[in-house]
């Protein structure tokens, strides 16, 4: 009897904690106001101080919603947070320039990039249709990337499951990786020329690294119970390594495919300095040349959406492909 | 008939940059008969784990063999302990199932592909790895969740496709290293009887490791006490509680039994004895 009534006694005085702590959450936001209102009325705050206090409140945890655990950061939906930004930037950018602010050689308005966007879709620039420029440099950046994959992540794997093979790779690729691309560029114009070779060797040397390094960490993620439980169900090492390493390790090798294409894009330019007559980045350097201002940023939006378009996807197979990420 | 010896046998690690060198087991000595169900009891770094990597066959021994089975189905016959006894264990493989704690399932295969992964590997025909999975999985009450996800199903379903996974690839022993050590207490016992309820019906020779001393009492035919530094078996005990339980179907009328608790004290007693001599 007297253990009941205690434990009854407990649990209901956790229960009102409980409230209390609930209840507090909820209105702490209604006391800020009130306070604020107060001092406002009071004493007259400078406009500093009040622009401090609305900061304040926009960063603070708000009251708990239902659904949402207290106290996870960047709890909730930005998306139309996002939207809003955008079309700001685009607005003050419109200010800017249509104002007369800034001068069109330096940047010019958002109509004047969309009239040439659709300009070079239609009658191109520098040689060719903006359709062919991105056809070029597409073809340049999936068949680096394709060739990546399919060197980098079998190698990754073995670096990862053989002592031999890592010793062999690990300081090649070690001494490499931090090189910048356009350090070595002149060596490979000098191997391979200047046709196509060289600049899909040149993209798929800056992805290669990043997807080799993520299928190695990817096997060393890979849980030793899962391992021997495999042997144990009578497992060929090759059978592990092909059902369960490399499974275990797509995790890792999504994020490093993911690294590896932003590094892509990044070389891209680079790659098609050299004796490129189509492709996205020769077509921004070109117009950089003859400072056509509107085309130079035009470039950079198209790479930009199709850049975030990729990743987009990326991030869908990723959901398809490795659901079980982040669970335990 | 499946037989398992493990025949003076002593596992000593290294010492790491030149520190001493650990000897986690000395000369033990066990014997597994088909349908026994060894259970081994131990504070921490009593060699439990040691002994089960052994005979799953992740580590060698340093001194000292274990065989399993029987001479004459396969490998060439060795004489041990003065005995021709069998098969020298000499690496994982499919005769000997392993149940870890937690965390060996694939997260990228659904309940069945998981049941039926050893059949595969093994190149079993798709339809019949397939209905020997399903048996299993009936067996262990998951009859309903074929395709689910593991990494969505409870710490305790996810154990029972453990389970279910090893039995399905028919071993000649199944070895579980605290199978149920990261569940909840009730889910824990639910399963103990599960357990118990699956060694009859398959008649499977066990090895179980736990910390629990009324997990071990209830589920052992063989209770096995470890003592640590060094890892040695100091006590065996033949049970029969988990008949009791099988007779009765009711484990707290069991645990509550007379003899039940004296073995419980008296398990305890040598436990703290131990613990009280390394201290």
């Amino acid at each position: 009897m007297t253990s009941m009534t205690k434990e009854m006694g407990s649990s209901s005085i956790g229960e009102s904690k409980k409230k209390i702590v609930n209840s507090k959450a909820a209105k702490e936001p209604q006391m800020v106001d009130t306070k604020e209102e107060r001092e406002s009325a009071a004493a007259s705050v400078s406009l500093l101080d009040k622009i401090q206090l609305k900061i304040k409140k926009m960063t603070a945890p708000s009251a708990v919603q239902s659904g949402e655990y207290f106290g996870t950061p960047g709890a909730g939906d930005s998306r139309l947070i996002g939207v809003f930004s955008t079309i700001f930037f685009i607005a003050i950018w419109a200010i800017a320039t249509e104002g007369g602010f800034i001068k069109p050689i330096f940047l010019p308005s958002p109509v004047d990039v969309v009239q040439r966007l659709i300009d070079i879709t239609v009658d191109g620039f520098a040689g060719a249709t903006l359709v062919e420029h991105l056809n070029a440099s597409l073809v340049r950046i999936f068949g680096a990337f394709l060739l990546a994959c399919l060197i980098g992540i079998p190698l990754g794997i073995t670096i990862g499951c053989n002592r031999v093979f890592r010793g062999i790779f690990d300081p090649l690729i070690e001494f490499y990786r931090p090189l910048p691309p356009l350090a070595y560029l002149p060596l490979i114009i000098i191997w391979l020329g200047i046709d196509e070779s060289s600049k899909v060797t040149l993209i798929f040397l800056a992805m290669l690294s990043p997807i080799v390094l993520s299928a190695r960490s990817g096997v060393t993620s890979v849980r030793i119970e899962q391992i021997q439980v495999a042997y144990s169900m009578g497992a060929t090492p090759w059978q592990v390594i092909t059902q369960v390493i490399a499974r275990g390790a797509m995790p890792d090798i999504m994020t490093g495919m993911r690294i590896a294409i932003g590094f892509g894009w990044t070389t891209l330019v680079a790659a098609e300095m050299v004796a490129a007559e189509r492709g996205i980045g020769f077509m921004v350097l070109n117009a950089s040349e003859f400072l056509v201002t509107d085309v130079v940023i035009a470039g950079i939006i198209v790479i930009g959406i199709i850049a975030y378009c990729f990743d987009l996807l990326m991030r869908y197979l990723e959901s398809k492909l490795i659901p079980w990420k982040g669970y335990n | 008939m499946n037989t398992l010896k493990v025949c003076e046998v002593s596992v000593v690690y290294p010492g790491s940059e030149g520190g001493e060198s650990v000897t986690a087991l000395s000369d033990v000595n066990l014997t597994m008969e088909q349908g026994d169900l060894v259970v081994a009891l131990g504070a921490s770094g009593c060699g439990k784990t040691t002994l089960l990597n052994l005979i799953a066959g992740f580590i060698s021994p340093s001194k000292g063999y274990l065989t399993l089975g029987n001479s004459k189905v396969k490998g060439y016959p060795r004489v041990l302990c003065g005995k021709e006894i069998g098969d020298e264990v000499t690496g994982p493989d499919a005769d000997r199932g392993v149940v870890f704690q937690k965390h060996a399932l694939l997260p990228w295969l659904n309940v069945i592909e998981n049941t039926e992964f050893g059949l595969k590997l093994q190149g079993v025909d798709k339809k019949l790895r397939r209905e020997r999975a399903a048996e299993y999985l009936k067996l262990v009450g998951l009859e309903d969740f074929h395709q689910h996800k593991v990494y969505q199903l409870s710490g305790g379903m996810q154990q029972r496709v453990g389970i279910a996974r090893a039995l399905t690839n028919d071993p000649k022993m199944l070895l579980l290293d605290e199978p149920l050590g990261a569940l909840d207490a009730l889910t824990r016992e639910s399963l103990q009887e599960l357990l118990l309820d699956v060694w009859r019906k398959t008649n499977k020779m066990m090895f179980f490791i736990t910390h629990s001393v009324d997990e071990a009492l209830l589920l052992a035919t063989r209770l096995v006490v470890m003592s640590p530094r060094p890892g040695r078996i100091t006590h065996q005990f033949e049970l029969n509680f988990n008949q009791q339980f099988l007779d009765c179907r009711d484990a707290r009328q069991v645990k509550s039994s007379p003899e039940f608790i004296a073995m419980r004290e008296k398990v305890l007693a040598i436990i703290h004895g131990d613990e009280l001599a390394v201290a």
